[in-house]
This record gives C-alpha cells, structure tokens and sequence, in this order.
C-alpha cells in the first residue's frame, strides 16, 4: 500500500517539474513580447520595463512618421505582388514536380528548393551586384524578385505535400465522366490542392512581409520596405517608437496566425501530428 | 513537355539567383577600387584579409555563437517540443502551438528589438535581478556575446521546437509503454528509449539551426550593436558601409560555402539516422 502510495506522489511530483519546466520555458520564449508591449504605452523615451505610466504617444508618433507610411504601402505592395507570383509559378512547378516529373525533376526540386539555404545577404549583395551590372539599381521590382525567391520554396513545399495526399483517381474519375484536362483541372485538382495553396499563401505573405536581410542591400530610402525601415530607425533613435510599431505587426500577426489556424488548421500545415 | 513549361517561370527565377550568386563570386576574386563601383583586375587579396586575424576572430566568433546557440536551443527546446508532443490535453497542445507559432511568424528585427529591451541596463532582465538581490548593480548584457546568444537562442527556439515536436511524434508511444511494462522507469525509458529514437530530430535540427545561426544578421547587428560582429555583418560593413563590394563579395561566398558544408553534412548524415523519418520545413 505504501510504496504505491510514494510510487503516486513520486509521478505527481515528476508531472509537476515537467509542466514548471515547460512553463518556465515558454515564459522565456513569452516575455520579450510582453516587454515589448509594456514600452510602447511607457509615456517617457526612456526604454523602461514597467511603464511608469500609459501614453499612446508613441503609436501616434509611429502612425505619422511619414518614412513608416512609406515603408508600410512599400511592404504591402511588394507582400502581395510577390506573394501572387510566387503562389502561381510555385503551384505550377510542384505540379510539374509531381505529376509530370519531367527530365532531370530531382535536381530541379533541389534548385527550386536552394533559396531556403542561401543566406539573405549572399543573395541580398548578389543581386545587388547583378542590378549595378545591368541598369536595376533602385527598382522596387528588384525586391519583389528577391522576395518572389525566398517565398519560393515554401510554396512549393506546402502545395507538394498537397499533392501527395490528393487521390489521383479523383481527376481520372473526372476525365472518365466527359471533362477534359483544363476543366478536371480547374474542378477537381485546384479545389482538392486548396489546403495547400492556402498554406503556401500564408507562408509567402509572412516570409515576404517579414524578409529583412535581402532587402537591406537591394532598397534605398524611397524603397524601402517596413523591416528595413524599422532596423534604420533602431540603430538611430532609441525612443519607444519601434515597440509601438512591433505591437501593431505582433497583433496583425496573431489575428492572422489564427484565422489560418481556423482555416487550414496550423498542425496540418507544420505536419506535427501526421503520422500517428 | 507540359511539365517544363509549368516549371519554366520558377526556373527562370532561379537562373536569375544563379547569375547573381556567379556575380558575387567572380566579384570577390576582383581587385577593389576605392570610390567607385567598378572594380579592378584579378586578385586573391580579398580572400587574404579574411584571413587576416582581426577578420578571422570574426569568423571564429560566429562558430561559437553559433555552437553555444545551437546546444542551448536544443537544451531550451526539446522539453517543449515533448509536451507538444506528447502531452493529453488538447488545449495544452493548441495552446503551446500558437504561442511558438506566434514568435515565429514575427519578423527577426522585431524580435531582435524585443531583447535590446530586455536586456538593456533599465531593462526587464536587470531589473528582475536586481529587485530579486541576484546581482546588486545592472549587468551589461547589451552589446555583449553573452547577449548575441540569448537572442538567437530566443529567434532559433521555435523552428527547433517545430522540428523536435515532428521527430518525437513519429516515434511510436508504444515503444515507451513496452520498455515500461518490461519494468524501466519512467527515466529510463526516456535515456534507452525517448531519446535514442529522438536523435535524428536532434541532429538534424542542430545541423539546422547551426546552419541558421552563421549568417544569423539582425539579432547581432542590433543586440551586439556593433560591437559583436558575426560573419554576415562583416559583409554589411564592408559592402554597405564601405561600399567595398569585392571584400564583402569574399565574406559572402564564405558564408555560402559554410552553409554548403553543413547542409552537405544534413543530407550525409541525418537521412541515415532518421531511417526514413520526413523533415518538416
């Protein structure tokens, strides 16, 4: 009786210093964010945690500063027009990967895979070169196909694993019941391939939106997108400005990390729980 | 045939990002003239001052920042990753996700930012060891190693976690309730059985973040506030601040080779370890 007794208590406490690490953790992984949401209603310029009071100063300050205005319509117009391109040319290449496999597919795959593993100032200072080289020196086009590039790969993966799960007998079902190839295409396959594509969006517009490295060697100040904006300002200025910036995006971020959880389901896109 | 045409917008991209990366390399073999942005003749000068010891100390900090980083993050990691895992409470799980998620999909200046707060002399992490009487007077963790490595090990957590909590739900829980029936204790079952079966996850996450954190840019660039400088801002400086793109161009193709090196070291090692598990990105 007794030794099941201690055997219990022995698990409860192993339980218990499980869920403290773990919390301890995530505390750890939590709390710049709360930090950062403290300074931002701190009334002073000093970067002190806690506030010594609550101003919406900084927010307004952050709202008006015509250079983030700029830099906000720059990271908006260069997230959706590469997020666009990339979701197209990426779900075309993963269904030619899959499906067609053409001549030489393994090493295109591992091509259509690199920009994941270059670093962004190697492809920031290369693509940098190539615009002095040929007359691009400045285009906001320059950043939206460096950011067509890092997006790439993710979508390619998200709309790849789509695929494999997706039943070809579906289309062949289709076909056999009088659609030709473009209407079984756009009737079967691309709603089947929605998960995919969907998830392929999400990353795209946070890798794009969030893109900083590249896009610090191929922007200038009329160019420049938010991230970009924000790291000038920190190295400048040290008032609590870029926290009040950060809690707007860390808010957007939530609410947008959420929806897609809603949608999608976030464990489906991650493969987390997959096989079991 | 259908299917090189889908393919051809991407790989037009690519061979764009390949003449690029061909640019950058023929560039760090050329020679530097100052004030303009044409460069010289043929020269290994650029390669001989990374060579040179200032520069290499920079190179050598970035692979102790990075070990430090990489052994840390998988220490921080893997219980979480576990819980994630394994624990029965759905809410627990969902609730564990998104606040992992969540740092991980905010951009790495904020995040790099969100530590200058913390770690600044009125900062949160002084301030809590000081009132706590841990230490009696603010330490300086800003502009320091130390600081460099608690933000990447923060920024590298959770892409860590992610790949840990997808290695741990491949092993099947069966194994750890045999090895219990068979009479191991709930430790011993995680050194004979958990962890063993984990190890791929671990090596190839480390290889990962390892990888990850030697061109890390921003958290040192903003933490280390110039004064710790890892290899990809050696490439700022020269290139941005100096404007000398053949010495940045060198830096730069170090860092592309060492990133090959490791993802060589992924591809040759972590598959046959993994013995078919799947990577998540």
């Amino acid at each position: 009786m007794d030794t099941a007794r201690s055997h219990r208590r022995r698990a409860a406490l192993r339980r218990w210093l499980g869920i403290g690490t773990v919390v301890s953790i995530m505390a750890f992984v939590c709390i710049p964010t709360v930090v950062v949401f403290g300074v931002s209603v701190n009334p002073g310029e000093i970067l002190s945690f806690p506030p010594d009071g609550f101003s919406l100063a900084w927010y307004l300050r952050a709202l008006t500063y015509p250079q983030f205005q700029r830099a906000v319509r720059n990271s908006l117009w260069v997230t959706a027009i590469s997020t666009v391109l990339a979701v197209t040319i990426g779900t075309a290449a993963a269904i030619a990967l899959e499906r067609h496999r053409p001549p030489g597919h393994r090493f295109f795959a591992g091509l259509v895979l690199s920009p994941l593993i270059i670093p962004g100032v190697v492809l920031g200072l290369g693509l940098l070169i190539l615009a002095a080289a040929s007359g691009w020196v400045g285009s906001p086009w320059l950043l939206v196909f460096a950011h067509i590039l890092v997006a790439l790969p993710f979508v390619v993966r998200s709309v790849w694993v789509s695929l494999q799960n997706l039943d070809p007998m579906l289309e062949r079902a289709a076909a056999s019941l009088g659609a030709g190839p473009v209407r079984a295409f756009f009737t079967v396959t691309l709603p089947l391939l929605r998960p995919g594509i969907l998830a392929g969006v999400l990353f795209s517009v946070v890798v794009s939106f969030n893109e900083f490295a590249a896009s610090l060697f191929i922007s200038n100040r009329v160019t420049e997108i938010l991230p970009v904006a924000m790291f000038n300002y920190i190295r400048n200025y040290t008032d609590p400005t870029i926290a009040a910036v950060s809690t707007l995006l860390i808010v957007a971020t939530a609410i947008l990390v959420l929806v897609a959880d809603r949608i999608v389901g976030m464990s489906r896109i991650l493969q987390i729980q997959g096989d079991r | 045939m259908a299917g090189m045409v889908l393919l051809a917008p991407s790989l037009l991209a690519l061979a764009v990002m390949l003449a690029a990366l061909g640019f950058l390399f023929q560039f760090a073999f050329r020679a530097f003239i100052p004030g303009s942005i044409l460069v010289g003749g043929w020269t290994l000068e650029n390669f001989s001052r990374v060579l040179r010891p200032l520069y290499l100390s920079y190179l050598l900090d970035t692979a102790l920042i990075s070990l430090y980083t990489t052994v840390l993050t998988v220490l921080l990691s893997y219980p979480v990753a576990y819980a994630l895992a394994r624990a029965r409470s759905r809410a627990a799980r969902s609730a564990l996700l998104v606040l992992t998620l969540l740092p991980f999909f905010t951009g790495a200046v904020i995040r790099a930012y969100s530590w200058i707060l913390m770690l600044g002399n009125e900062g949160f992490l002084n301030g809590v060891l000081v009132r706590l009487g841990i230490i009696p007077s603010p330490y300086q963790f800003l502009f320091t190693q130390k600081g460099v490595i608690i933000g990447l090990v923060h920024f590298s957590m959770p892409v860590m976690i992610l790949i840990l909590a997808a290695a741990l739900s491949h092993v099947d829980p069966n194994y750890e309730r045999s090895a219990q029936s068979l009479g191991a204790g709930p430790v011993r079952t995680f050194w004979t059985v958990t962890l063993p079966l984990s190890m791929p996850g671990i090596v190839s996450g480390g290889l990962v973040i390892f990888a990850w954190t030697c061109s890390a840019f921003p958290t040192p660039a903003l933490v280390g506030g110039g004064r710790v400088k890892m290899i990809a801002n050696v490439v700022e400086d020269l290139a941005l601040e100096a404007f000398n793109w053949p010495g940045g161009a060198a830096f730069a193709m170090v860092s592309l080779a060492a990133t090959f090196v490791l993802i060589y070291a992924l591809q040759r090692f972590a598959p046959r370890l993994a013995g078919g598990h799947r990577e998540v990105a």
